[in-house]
């Protein structure tokens, strides 16, 4: 195809894509160092028959003026990105002078916001993808070795948890696991505690939202594993099967090497899918114990004073960054492949 | 040609059943749940002290004098205002499919027509923005639209989601086109056509199983989409899976968790019944991408 005609046929898609995701980055990046505007304070002189008092109170009509005539906020630099609801570089250093044991010191700096939410967002992909890619074979393994006819049924009864929005997936389970639900109830009768419950526990509001993940993504690692099965060549299987290989011997040495260039792919899109991870949070009303990334830009868009943007766009640049060291092995494979088809 | 030679043991076949049966409850079960619930009575399927209410409907007999009381739904749809987001939801959808689906198709035939380098890097580039997590574009979109007065407004939200869904889309039906032979077009501008008419009247058409796959993802993405819709909608315009949010309730005031059970079946619903008549095609959409490379 000729340049020319290229460039007219992917015009709009490009226009669309440059606009409104090539462009929001960088306006991301700009307003990330940006602060909103301070309150303009004024001295206020009061005066009543026992004296003056001089009080300090917001002059809103300056404030809004400032604020509309500069809407970006004021210039900060790297400002945001080092504060304490980021990096928090002074906190950091006042901590490791001040603390005597490195777990003291790992313990204080967890508590940042930042790094709180690192965290979480790091072990709940660290724990998801593997069980999800685990999982998922395993229903595709499964599901393969039943009959062809009801396995239709039982394909849409699998992919269910995958096709609703995570909102909704994990308000259902936050309805029956939640203490005055089905799931949650009964286990405060077992164990005897009326005080048990998802919100009082960060162990268990994780471990909750965990297995939520699995529950959500599994489907789809499902799907794609069941589809490259039926792609496995049968002649080595069964070559296999004469030379007396067990079951999992072949699954291990036949199988899971043809589809491995599946499980790669699989594992990029759930890694890709698992950090951003944010609705569970709303839907299992988990703020309290468990703050992802994501959660935190949507916490400062949704303020209700004063919309943040400065800091939601310092945490979003620094997922992005993020991102892109998860998405680096993967690239350079890709450009290394690239350059010796060449 | 399966020979017979895979002999399975009656145990695994008793253990492979179970399992499954075992998955399928889980996966499921909670909708069974919920929808069930959502025919009771808040003090019946938000019961702390005995979860049997939920199946005797203990209090939704006391308040309703009967088994099942429709009110969650009648009041959502009617005094929640479910209405006005589920027709805002199909505003949305209905838009988004057939814009990223006309946008989608022109650029991934060119991509997959293209022999030049460039192509090739479009589809990484596309791979990157499909990474990118939304909530840090709307973070960058947020100051731009208020500050152009379009923030809020359906439109701007529909344009939002189907730049969103562009890379997912060229991927889908990059590997569609890829396994329309070339040769095919090549007969048509030997004929004669111009690109466009090749593309428009030799390729279209028996690309429809690749259009309809992109179209219900395009259609799952605009339907179930929270961040976009919930940052970028005012209250007015807001579609279902904010609404629902919004009956949740806040610290501040109270929700009203009936509304948000009936709503999420409400919601949930029409894509179940979608799914069951597309199955094959959203499997195909997911594999294609996968399998093909």
């Amino acid at each position: 195809m000729p340049n020319k005609t290229f460039f007219w046929f992917f015009l709009p898609t490009g226009l669309a894509m440059i606009l409104f995701i090539g462009l929001p980055i960088i306006s991301t990046g700009i307003q990330s160092f940006y602060a909103q505007h301070d309150q303009i304070v004024k001295e206020v002189k009061k005066c009543d028959p026992f004296g003056c008092t001089v009080s300090i109170v917001v002059d809103n009509e300056e404030t809004s003026k400032i604020r509309e005539a500069k809407p970006l906020g004021k210039f900060n630099g790297f400002g945001t990105y080092t504060d304490r609801n980021h990096l928090a570089v002074d906190e950091i250093k006042k901590f490791w002078n001040e603390t005597e044991s490195i777990n003291a010191f790992i313990d204080q700096v967890t508590n940042l916001p930042f790094y709180k939410a690192l965290i979480f967002t790091l072990t709940y992909c660290l724990f998801v993808t593997p069980n999800v890619l685990l999982l998922g074979f395993i229903i595709a393994l499964s599901l393969n070795a039943v009959a062809r006819k009801i396995r239709g049924p039982l394909i849409f009864g699998t992919i269910l948890p995958m096709i609703v929005t995570p909102l909704v997936g994990s308000l259902v389970l936050f309805w029956m696991i939640d203490s005055q639900g089905i799931i949650g109830a009964n286990i405060q009768n077992l164990m005897n505690d009326p005080y048990l419950s998802l919100k009082s526990s960060k162990t268990l509001t994780w471990i909750t939202i965990i297995i939520y993940g699995i529950w959500h993504h599994s489907p789809f690692a499902f799907v794609v594993f069941y589809a490259a099965l039926q792609t496995v060549p049968q002649e080595p299987v069964e070559a296999a099967i004469i030379d007396g290989a067990s079951r999992f011997q072949r699954i291990k040495h036949i199988v899971l090497p043809h589809i491995y260039p599946v499980v790669t792919f699989v594992a990029l899109i759930s890694l890709m899918d698992n950090f951003r991870v944010f609705e569970p949070i709303i839907g299992f009303s988990a703020e309290g114990s468990a703050q992802s990334l994501s959660w935190l830009i949507y916490d400062n868009l949704v303020n209700e004073e004063v919309i943040l943007f400065g800091s939601a766009a310092a945490t979003s640049i620094m997922t992005i960054v993020g991102i892109a060291i998860l998405l680096a092995p993967v690239l350079i494979r890709t450009w290394k492949e690239f350059r010796i088809a060449r | 040609m399966d020979y017979g030679l895979d002999k399975k043991t009656t145990s695994l076949k008793t253990f492979n059943t179970i399992f499954i049966i075992v998955w399928l409850l889980i996966a499921c079960f909670p909708f069974i749940w919920t929808f069930w619930g959502s025919f009771k009575v808040r003090a019946d399927f938000f019961s702390r002290s005995d979860w049997w209410y939920a199946i005797s409907a203990f209090n939704t007999l006391i308040e309703t004098g009967g088994k099942f009381t429709t009110n969650a739904y009648s009041q959502a749809w009617t005094e929640g205002e479910f209405w006005k987001a589920s027709k805002n939801t199909v505003i949305v959808t209905i838009f988004v499919v057939s814009i990223s689906l006309f946008l989608g198709t022109l650029g991934a035939y060119a991509l997959s027509r293209s022999t030049k380098n460039y192509a090739f890097w479009l589809l990484i580039l596309a791979l990157i923005f499909r990474a990118m997590p939304h909530i840090t574009l709307v973070s960058g979109y947020l100051f731009p639209f208020f500050e152009l007065q379009i923030w809020g407004i359906l439109p701007t939200t529909i344009v939002v989601l189907v730049a969103i869904n562009q890379p997912f889309t060229l991927w889908l039906l990059y590997s569609f086109f890829k396994t329309v032979p070339r040769e095919l077009d090549e007969s048509a501008l030997i004929d004669g056509c111009s690109y466009f008419q090749t593309f428009r009247h030799i390729i279209m058409p028996v690309m429809w199983p690749g259009v309809i796959t992109a179209g219900l993802f395009s259609l799952m993405l605009a339907y179930n989409d929270f961040t976009v819709t919930a940052l970028l909608l005012n209250q007015e315009n807001h579609t279902m899976v904010p609404k629902i949010q919004s009956y949740l309730g806040t610290n501040q005031h109270e929700g009203n968790l009936m509304w948000a059970v009936s709503s999420v079946v409400s919601a949930t619903a029409p894509l179940f019944i979608l799914v069951m008549f597309f199955q094959r095609q959203i499997i195909s959409g997911l594999t294609a991408g996968a399998i093909k490379g």
